[in-house]
């Protein structure tokens, strides 16, 4: 008997979402899935791998097996003995799970912050300074010709992103952009073996080409759809671009800054600006004003190098500018699968969308002073409740010596670093392959999760394990569970 | 001897960036404790110029130190040279040792662009996981 397939599945890795995957399952296995990327692909056919599925309470130093009611009742009396106790992660749960997490964090009095604290956390501060021209993902598939990734490396981080929404893709206006890199590649092959050829001959090195080409090459001056990528280093992503402009580390700014001046007809009185010859610049800042509708993607780059948020301000108010010549928009490289979720979800109910302190009784909102970092370097939070995320694996050494130093419950599926570490750990399901629920695309498009295979025994979902601590708290609280 | 010059170890600065690469994501979702995630994240990518200069082959140990830590990680050689006296090591428990904690006030710590020192590390290799997070944090 053929094994079920099941179609339109949405994927839970990163943040674009694609909800075009078919998962085929045999006996609760997934054993097939197709149209997914490599990063995908692992998740759905290792999950179940490398997994804890009992939960653990640190006993004299050593995380031993206990019942579940057990690790609720030591995650509750660890949250409700804590004064400032840090709720983190949810960037990898559902919508519905985060939902409680906010209700949890109001009642245990604590912080609650997502992983946009370091990650898109400065676009967020950004947006909120000067505003976003932004629209779907749709929209640019169809119509955008020209698109620029900036600070961002598609190919590894959204590896579909290329292909499904911008230059492989066919929309109904633009045409995709692969056989020209097909060709390309072709001829850089050539190129190669004509250069490997000399070295062979001649038994001299060859010289290496220039970090910047002088020259545009003929494809960015068609009316049609190009792609450009600027970054600090040559990625993937910059080989499938028809143009790669390279920064200088830490000089985004100057470099943003300078197009800025370019494309409002200004003249700039230097030789290059962050290793770039202005006549390039020059060149590039023509190509952005003379297309018809360009779209400005920045990832991480911006926002984890020197400038941090005023790098954003800049991306951002350059496509202003550019807004008085053509259409242009912009949209941040938003990593984890329900990251836009968590922002959401978060505003919808404290008014702000990360780093939020509720151990007032009412949302207080300053990032530097209310994200984890910030309180973990300053030694403040005295415990914490890790959900769906790896800060031990993710955040710098001075944050998780302080984190480590108080008690951590985590709920994860994963084990991670920070479980190991870990006092109460507490499994749970896979969110989007064990577990339904909802995920905001890049965009701000939510897009449902499917359950595709039954979590093993005993093992429930992010939301039921966060309702049954949040009731265990109010218990001993003395409150009134509702 | 690898990496000498006239009894002193060569050391070259850098600028480190780190990011995420198709084999950390992948790696991770194989498991943070799996052979894959330390395979592919305990590495730093370096441009093969420097590491003629400091005698580092494919493989070998290198020791990246920063105002911030330090650390061993696998030299690799770069697929996207030229990038000279620029370094990068994939976002995971090995590079956040080396990262400036520091926010500015941002709620973000500086990721990418940190100066640093490369070194050969003759015969060392990167700490597993769990060993790193015990020398480090104390627990395992």
């Amino acid at each position: 008997m053929r094994a079920p397939t099941v179609t339109s599945v949405t994927c839970p890795v990163c943040g674009c979402l694609c909800d075009d995957l078919e998962v085929t399952v045999r006996d609760n296995r997934i054993v097939a899935v197709k149209n997914a990327c490599a990063v995908s692909e692992a998740k759905f056919l290792s999950y179940h791998c490398h997994r804890q599925t009992t939960p653990l309470i640190r006993k004299d130093g050593q995380l031993k097996e206990a019942s579940l009611e057990e690790a609720i009742q030591r995650s509750a009396q660890i949250l409700t003995g804590a004064s400032y106790p840090i709720l983190y992660g949810w960037s990898n749960t559902s919508c519905e799970a985060i939902r409680v997490g906010v209700e949890l964090a109001e009642e245990v009095g604590g912080i609650i912050d997502n992983t946009s604290t370091v990650c898109h956390g400065p676009s967020v501060l950004s947006i909120q300074d000067v505003g976003l021209a932004s629209c779907t993902l749709g929209q640019l598939r169809h119509r955008a010709d020209l698109v620029i990734y900036w600070g961002s490396n598609p190919w590894s981080s959204h590896p579909r992103h290329v292909e499904r929404y911008t230059a492989f893709t066919d929309g109904r206006f633009q045409a995709s952009t692969w056989r020209r890199y097909l060709a390309r590649q072709d001829a850089a092959e050539a190129k190669k073996r004509v250069q490997r050829a000399t070295v062979l001959a001649s038994g001299k090195r060859v010289s290496v080409p220039p970090l910047v080409s002088r020259r545009l090459p003929p494809t960015m001056q068609r009316m049609e759809r190009k792609m450009v990528v600027v970054d600090v280093r040559r990625t993937r992503s910059a080989e499938v671009a028809d143009y790669f402009l390279q920064v200088e580390p830490n000089s985004d700014y100057e470099l943003l800054q300078a197009l800025r001046v370019l494309v409002m007809d200004g003249e700039l009185d230097v030789e290059e600006v962050s290793g770039v010859p202005v006549e390039v610049l020059e060149e590039v800042a023509d190509v952005m004003v003379n297309c018809s509708l360009g779209v400005l993607f920045f990832g991480v780059g911006l926002t984890m190098s020197q400038g941090k948020l005023r790098n954003v301000d800049a991306a951002i108010s350059l496509v202003r500018d550019l807004n008085r010549r053509t259409k242009f928009l912009i949209m941040p490289m938003r990593g984890h699968f329900n990251v836009t979720g968590a922002d959401t979800v978060f505003t919808w109910q404290t008014g702000y969308p990360y780093a939020v302190d509720l151990s007032h009784g009412y949302p207080q909102y300053n990032p530097g002073e209310t994200s984890i970092v910030d309180i973990l370097l300053r030694g403040e939070a005295d415990a914490s409740l890790v959900v769906a995320s790896d800060p031990v694996a993710h955040l710098p050494r001075d944050a998780v010596k302080s984190l480590v130093g108080n008690p951590i419950i985590v709920i994860d599926p994963h084990v991670t670093a920070t479980a190991l570490m870990a006092d109460v750990v507490i499994p749970s399901a896979f969110v989007g392959i064990e577990a339904p629920g909802t995920a905001y695309r890049m965009d701000h498009v939510p897009l449902p999760l499917k359950k595709l295979v039954e979590p093993p025994q005993g093992v429930l979902t992010d939301k039921e394990i966060l309702q049954m601590i949040l009731g265990q708290v109010r218990r001993l609280k003395g409150g009134v569970e509702t | 001897m690898c990496g000498w010059r006239w009894g002193f170890m060569v050391k070259l600065r850098v600028s480190l960036l780190t990011g995420r690469t198709l084999e950390q994501g992948r790696g991770k979702e194989y498991g943070k404790l799996s052979e894959e995630y330390w395979r592919d994240v305990a590495v730093c990518e370096m441009d093969p110029e420097d590491m003629r200069v400091l005698e580092v082959k494919e493989g070998d140990g290198v020791k990246i130190k920063t105002d911030f830590g330090s650390v061993v990680v696998r030299a690799k050689e770069s697929e996207r040279a030229p990038h000279p006296k620029v370094v990068f090591i994939p976002y995971g428990p090995w590079a956040n040792l080396l990262v400036n904690p520091r926010t500015q006030s941002s709620g973000m710590p500086t990721l990418k662009g940190i100066p640093a020192e490369v070194e050969l590390a003759p015969g060392a290799e990167p700490q597993t996981l769990p060993k790193l997070l015990k020398e480090h944090y104390g627990r395992k």
